[in-house]
């Protein structure tokens, strides 16, 4: 069957199921009955005044009985310093468990440690919104038995309470807890800022563990996973490579290209129409797409312009901006530097929020859904503004859903950034290699040769060059920059599906084919 | 014409191409090693660009490595064509 943008999707996956086609982006979360399967949550007792610590985090997990075909579910906050997720897995390994569906928010670059682990067949489900480096190459090799799901931020969430993620056994990091269990990423040595994506696995898991480095005594203040959804807690020496879980701050890029491309998107936010008192944003932490923030906050103060809210993804740029009064509060799923752990823990209108509130499609009030602007990057873009972040040049999967589709889909204006061309790569396609976000929720690409609007827009784009933005129409755009590069072979693909696009709504919006020649 | 000198053009920077140079004894012919981070996508475009700058400058007789950082067609034109100059001995001004 073919989905609304025409890609053809397999009715039945072994190991999934009936799959539902993409249908457009508000379309199956609005016409069709909610979805039936329904998780509750698992009752749980504990005897007054016992003890949940353990020993080592081995014993922790023979107490949740892992057995062969469990799902083990995991947050990514640590980022490319997470040292939580591998320990797990090797004890489960050493344990002998096998067929593990591996359903972690994120992975990293701290993950390639899985290959082994997924070409033995030990691993042979995975759902993740990022898939990197070398394990994202032999997933594109066809290494991992089932297909990976690659889903959304909100979309993993809708996955917990759906049951296509049926958490078995959850091992949760946290930078303090106490011997009850709550637990939060704000305080302590390796602290990491928000634990928003923790929160769906805390409460519907079978089994929680909580690993903390740092076991402060009872109660644990603030905390932001509670007592009563935790299982064991387990006291380690180390939850990972401290220097990369949240160092510094973020710098702005000094990239001329990427500041180029950051102001001219400035300037299209400035003449959107959206651009005054009460204006929310959320931005991403990349090169251009950072530097816009750069650039806003100048204007913002030219203008004299006081915004709502910003959301993240959070860097301690945006603390900045709070802290200076442009924004009042600052919604924050997941922080990415040192200094944006002390706010959230000292800056009350800093918020920490759960990815069930950031970006859930399922819910009543998402915060992505009350998004007036949010610039985001692109691996690719297309003809059609469709949007690539999932794989790279020669088709193998190397980035991140994350909140992309998320944050595309609710936001009054949704700015991609990006190069018109990288390293001779041209980036606007006449159809991108794998579809993540759909240009339906995209309304401007902005590149360093011009601003091409979706031409659902034309208000937008009437008002961008009566402001004296140069508008281009995408297509004179692509033309232009493949005279410049030349045509790019093409790739050589496979017929092995390793992976599913997931979008927000549970619908399939790609696959991914395996790569028979990666360089 | 067959180059005199070992050459080099180019840098290793993104966005350009380091073009070296051997000379060969004559009738040995062309050899090009060629290495790309877009090898996938342009390895035939930066074959057909270089023998097209050394048909124009008559060499038939070199050893010429490529290390390209995805460079556009008139850098590898213009590195290819200083390093050749070069190798022969008839650049003029700063190169």
């Amino acid at each position: 069957m073919k989905n609304a943008l025409g890609v053809e999707i397999p009715e039945y996956i072994e190991g999934f199921g009936e799959l539902k086609p993409f249908r457009g982006v508000w379309k199956s979360i609005i016409e069709d009955e909610a979805p039936a399967t329904n998780i509750s949550r698992t009752l749980k007792a504990k005897k007054p005044h016992t003890s949940k610590l353990c020993d080592n985090l081995e014993a922790a997990i023979k107490k949740c009985n892992p057995f062969d075909g469990m799902t083990v579910t995991f947050h990514h906050h640590l980022r490319g310093g997470d040292g939580v997720l591998m320990q797990t897995i090797k004890i489960l390994d050493e344990m002998g468990i096998k067929d593990i569906t591996l359903a972690s928010s994120s992975l990293t670059s701290a993950h390639d440690g899985l290959v082994p682990y997924v070409e033995k067949g030990m691993i042979t489900k995975i759902f993740s919104s990022g898939i990197r480096g070398r394990l994202g190459e032999i997933i594109s090799m066809g290494k991992l038995k089932y297909p990976a799901i690659i889903h959304s931020h909100g979309g993993r969430v809708r996955d917990f309470l759906t049951g296509r993620i049926k958490p078995d056994l959850s091992v949760l990091a946290a930078s303090a807890a106490d011997e009850e269990g709550n637990a939060t990423g704000s305080h302590g040595p390796s602290a990491f800022g928000s634990m928003g994506y923790a929160d769906i696995d805390a409460r519907y898991s079978k089994n929680v563990i909580i690993v903390t480095d740092n076991l402060v005594d009872y109660p644990c203040v603030p905390s932001t996973v509670r007592q009563h959804f935790i299982d064991y807690v387990v006291k380690v020496d180390s939850i990972g490579d401290a220097s990369k879980i949240a160092s510094g701050t973020t710098r702005i890029t000094t990239s001329p290209m990427d500041l180029r491309i950051a102001r001219i998107a400035a300037n299209v936010i400035e003449h959107s129409g959206l651009f005054k008192d009460g204006m929310s944003f959320q931005v991403g932490a990349g090169g251009a797409s950072l530097a816009v923030a750069k650039f806003l906050r100048e204007d913002m103060k030219r203008k004299d312009i006081k915004g709502s809210f910003m959301i993240g993804g959070v860097t301690s740029y945006g603390v900045d901006m709070l802290n200076e009064g442009l924004f009042q509060a600052i919604f924050d799923v997941q922080s990415f530097d040192a200094a944006v752990s002390s706010s959230v823990l000292n800056n009350p209108n800093h918020i920490e929020i759960t990815c069930d509130q950031y970006a859930n499609p399922n819910n009543c009030g998402s915060m992505t859904n009350k998004l007036d602007v949010v610039v985001l990057g692109a691996l690719e873009v297309d003809v059609d503004f469709n949007v690539n972040v999932i794989t790279g040049s020669s088709g193998e999967i190397r980035g991140a859903s994350g909140g992309h589709s998320d944050t595309a889909s609710g936001a009054n204006l949704t700015v991609v950034v990006c190069p018109s061309f990288r390293g001779r790569l041209p980036i606007v396609k006449d159809r991108v290699h794998t579809v993540v976000t759909p240009g339906e929720s995209v309304d401007v690409i902005v590149t360093e040769r011009g601003v091409c609007v979706n031409p659902s827009k034309p208000n937008l784009a009437a008002a961008l060059i009566k402001a004296g933005v140069k508008v281009v129409d995408i297509k004179d755009l692509k033309e232009k920059v493949d005279a410049m590069t030349g045509i790019p072979a093409e790739k050589e693909l496979g017929d092995k599906i390793v992976a599913l696009v997931e979008y927000r709504d549970g619908t399939i919006i790609d696959v991914i084919y395996n790569v028979e020649n990666l360089s | 014409m067959t180059p005199k000198f070992k050459a080099q053009a180019g840098t290793f920077e993104s966005s350009d191409i380091m073009v070296l140079i051997e000379p060969v004894t004559e009738e040995t012919g062309r050899q090009i090693d060629i290495s790309s981070t877009v090898m996938l996508q342009f390895e035939n475009d930066i074959k057909t660009t270089i023998n097209q700058v050394l048909d124009e400058l008559d060499i038939q007789d070199v050893h010429l490595i490529a290390k390209d950082k995805g460079a556009l067609t008139p850098t590898i034109k213009a590195r290819v064509e200083a390093a050749v100059k070069r190798s022969l001995g008839i650049q003029e001004g700063t190169m």
